[in-house]
């Protein structure tokens, strides 16, 4: 007999005729009603809260943002994943470095930023999902550099909350959940930003034209 | 279940050693409180959070209920996205699958994201005796591993060292395992943390074999969960060309909706955060499978028994097997906040250590047989449980069989135990209880007999009572018992 004819039979001896239970669903979908400006309002107060670096722009106001914040942190390469769109990044001022399969572990770690869009974010636990999808490249390329900038599009890539993120996801697609920088808070309880993944993430909340 | 800590003693021993200890307790009550008042400030922030508890609740015992048919519908799917799954039904069968996938690759150093499953096996013992290296790699796992130490708490296992020790161990241990400390390291967390940085990147760089745990498998879709703060399990989960995850049976969810639910209550009930900052999930190796550098290339699921399925079998205690490990039972105990985690003997401290041990390894040994009464009873760790743990009537049941004996499944096999050495004391307690109560006239002349010989109280009561008195404080007696005070009040109670 195989350890999972065994294991299997276990579960049976030990769970049958034991009561079927159903699962009440009557939880909240959305914590609270919200304007889309709202929404938006409350994504950026809570990624702060945890420390990430909120800023708002347009189409017109995104390229100069980019390139300001790249150039204050002294960036020399700066990773770009396939689909990020070309012209946002038209005046960064720094080596970009496309995300090619073929590119080593060590070759991330000697980039100094990342800059990705998103699948969408979260309002209500300040969070931003990536699932590889365009614009976004693979998983380790917001993982090794120290800092990470992500595009939000405001309002369509906003939803408020976990259970209407999970709704629009692919569980199949590689699904990265980020919520502020790196932290830890394992000596004392102290938080400390910045362990394994980037130390310093700025999202941009990026509005579509006329809505601001 | 192995992982007893060889020697170990049982739990009054243990506990009454670590409240002696005057910088553990003021570790200890500076990191429960803090958390458990942050803790309450997060979930007070959801109208709904009974009913999530009671939607966790639920999820988890259809499961559980279920289990056969959500592992096979999890095998399947898992398997059509390219993982392959492995069936352990003890720690010894699970130890040699997991080195004989390593010894496969040609590797001999492994990284490890924190995972209580593959310490419960004890894995990296097992490791290191095929020649390979296990790299531990949460800040706090590390902390533990350097200091040649044993994890204390499920969320931050290294909560009983201050930062004045962590520098030390770091100054002495980084250079026999690899990239040493900074000269002139500090005690500042800011540093401690960098100096793990660049200590663990050496080893993530170059790895080529990750091991890893899993908060939750989805049933439907063969997808594996990691809820993590630091990066070291992203790391872990990405770079690595293979990767094994150990997995508990009951870590199963039947769909990905399900996971709605926990991705609200584990991270505001475990570090009271609204979400914590980095959540992996990956199927199988992905729609690419691997192809392009976009994760392993090998991905193996060892689904791990080891006293799951006999725990199951208990109507009672099953309920242990909701746990999502998130810790708050701990942050409000009294009794491990005064005892620390290693009092608990255990990879499980805490309240839930105190229902989990037992029932994995059975009450055979003096630490597992004391683990159930380490515990006031007073309710607090049920209140806070996000899946609504009956922690204490658990805690009561286990204690009926550790005094009393009874029918419980060991290894598939229903056996009757018999009553626990060292138990007689509880026993005769439980035989005059019973009289007693059953002849309420009895009771009522034996409490005004305490309350009128009340200056004579002893410190310790003779006979069979002796026992229970070596491990506790015998209470004050009142001027009057309530019974008295309630038929002078209120007349006659029958």
């Amino acid at each position: 007999m195989t350890s999972r004819d065994r294991i299997l039979a276990r579960i049976r001896r030990a769970a049958a005729g034991g009561p079927e239970v159903d699962i009440p669903r009557d939880y909240l979908r959305v914590h609270g009603a919200r304007t889309p400006a709202q929404t938006a309002d409350l994504l950026a107060a809570n990624l702060a809260e945890y420390r990430a670096r909120v800023h708002r722009a347009d189409e017109g106001g995104l390229v100069p943002l980019l390139a300001r914040l790249l150039a204050a942190r002294g960036s020399r390469q700066v990773l770009v994943p396939a689909g990020l769109p070309v012209r946002w990044t038209a005046d960064v001022d720094a080596t970009l470095v496309p995300d090619r399969q073929t590119s080593t572990i060590r070759e991330l770690d000697g980039v100094d930023s990342v800059v990705t869009g998103c699948a969408l974010a979260v309002a209500e636990t300040g969070t931003i999902v990536l699932d590889a999808g365009p614009g976004q490249g693979r998983r380790r390329i917001t993982l090794i550099p120290d800092h990470h900038v992500c595009v939000v599009r405001v309002p369509d890539q906003v939803v408020d909350s976990v259970p209407q993120a999970l709704e629009r996801l692919d569980p199949t697609r590689p699904l990265t959940w980020i919520s502020g920088p790196s932290a830890t808070s394992d000596i004392e309880l102290d938080r400390v930003e910045g362990v394994h993944g980037p130390r310093a993430l700025d999202v941009i909340l990026l509005t579509a034209p006329g809505a601001q | 279940m192995t992982g007893t800590h060889l020697g170990m003693p049982a739990f009054p021993e243990a506990a009454r050693e670590a409240v002696r200890d005057g910088v553990l307790r003021a570790n200890l009550r500076h990191a429960t409180h803090t958390i458990r008042d942050k803790r309450a400030r997060a979930v007070a922030e959801l109208a709904d959070w009974d009913r999530l508890r009671a939607a966790g609740k639920a999820v988890k015992d259809h499961t559980l209920r279920h289990l056969d048919r959500y592992l096979l519908q999890l095998e399947a799917a898992v398997t059509a996205a390219g993982g392959t799954v492995h069936w352990a039904a003890d720690a010894d069968e699970a130890n040699r699958i997991v080195t004989g996938l390593v010894l496969a690759t040609g590797e001999r150093e492994v990284v490890k994201v924190k995972s209580m499953a593959t310490q419960e096996i004890g894995l990296n013992e097992a490791l290191e005796a095929a020649g390979i290296a296990a790299y531990e790699t949460d800040l706090a796992e590390l902390i533990v591993q350097l200091g040649h130490d044993r994890p204390s708490h499920i969320l931050v296992p290294a909560i009983h060292r201050n930062r004045a020790e962590i520098r030390d161990i770091f100054r002495t241990e980084m250079g026999r395992w690899g990239r040493p400390a900074p000269e002139a390291l500090g005690d500042d967390p800011r540093e401690l943390a960098e100096a793990a940085r660049l200590h663990l990147r050496e080893k993530f760089l170059r790895a080529k074999v990750a091991v890893s745990g899993a908060n939750f498998m989805v049933a439907e879709t063969g997808t594996m969960v990691v809820l993590e703060s630091e990066g070291n399990g992203r790391m872990c989960l990405t770079l690595p060309e293979t990767l094994i995850s150990v997995v508990g049976v009951e870590k199963v969810v039947p769909t990905f909706r399900d996971l709605e639910i926990f991705l609200q209550t584990l991270p505001r009930s475990s570090t009271a955060e609204r979400m914590n900052p980095y959540t992996t999930m990956w199927t199988g190796l992905g729609p690419s499978r691997g192809a392009d550098g976009d994760g392993p290339t090998a991905f193996h699921l060892v689904l791990l028994d080891n006293g799951r399925t006999d725990t199951l079998a208990d109507e009672v205690g099953r309920q242990a097997l909701r746990c999502i490990r998130c810790s708050a039972c701990l942050n409000v105990c009294p009794v491990y906040e005064r005892a620390g985690g290693h009092a608990y003997g255990s990879v499980y401290p805490g309240p839930i250590g105190a229902i989990l041990s037992p029932q994995l390894r059975g009450t055979s040994s003096e630490i597992d047989a004391s683990l159930p009464y380490a515990s006031t009873l007073c309710g607090a760790c049920y209140e806070v449980c996000p899946v609504a743990i009956d922690i204490p009537e658990v805690l009561l049941h286990l204690r009926e069989r550790v005094a009393q004996g009874g029918p419980v499944t060991r290894d598939g096999i229903r056996v009757t135990l018999r009553p626990a050495h060292g138990h007689t004391a509880e026993r005769a307690a439980m035989r005059a209880a019973r009289l007693l109560l059953d002849h309420p006239g009895a009771l009522r002349a034996g409490m005004r007999l305490l309350a009128r010989a009340r200056r004579l109280r002893p410190r310790r009561l003779p006979g069979p009572g002796r026992a229970w008195t070596d491990t506790r404080e015998l209470p004050a007696v009142p001027a009057e018992s309530f019974r008295d005070w309630w038929t002078r009040e209120r007349g006659n109670p029958q």
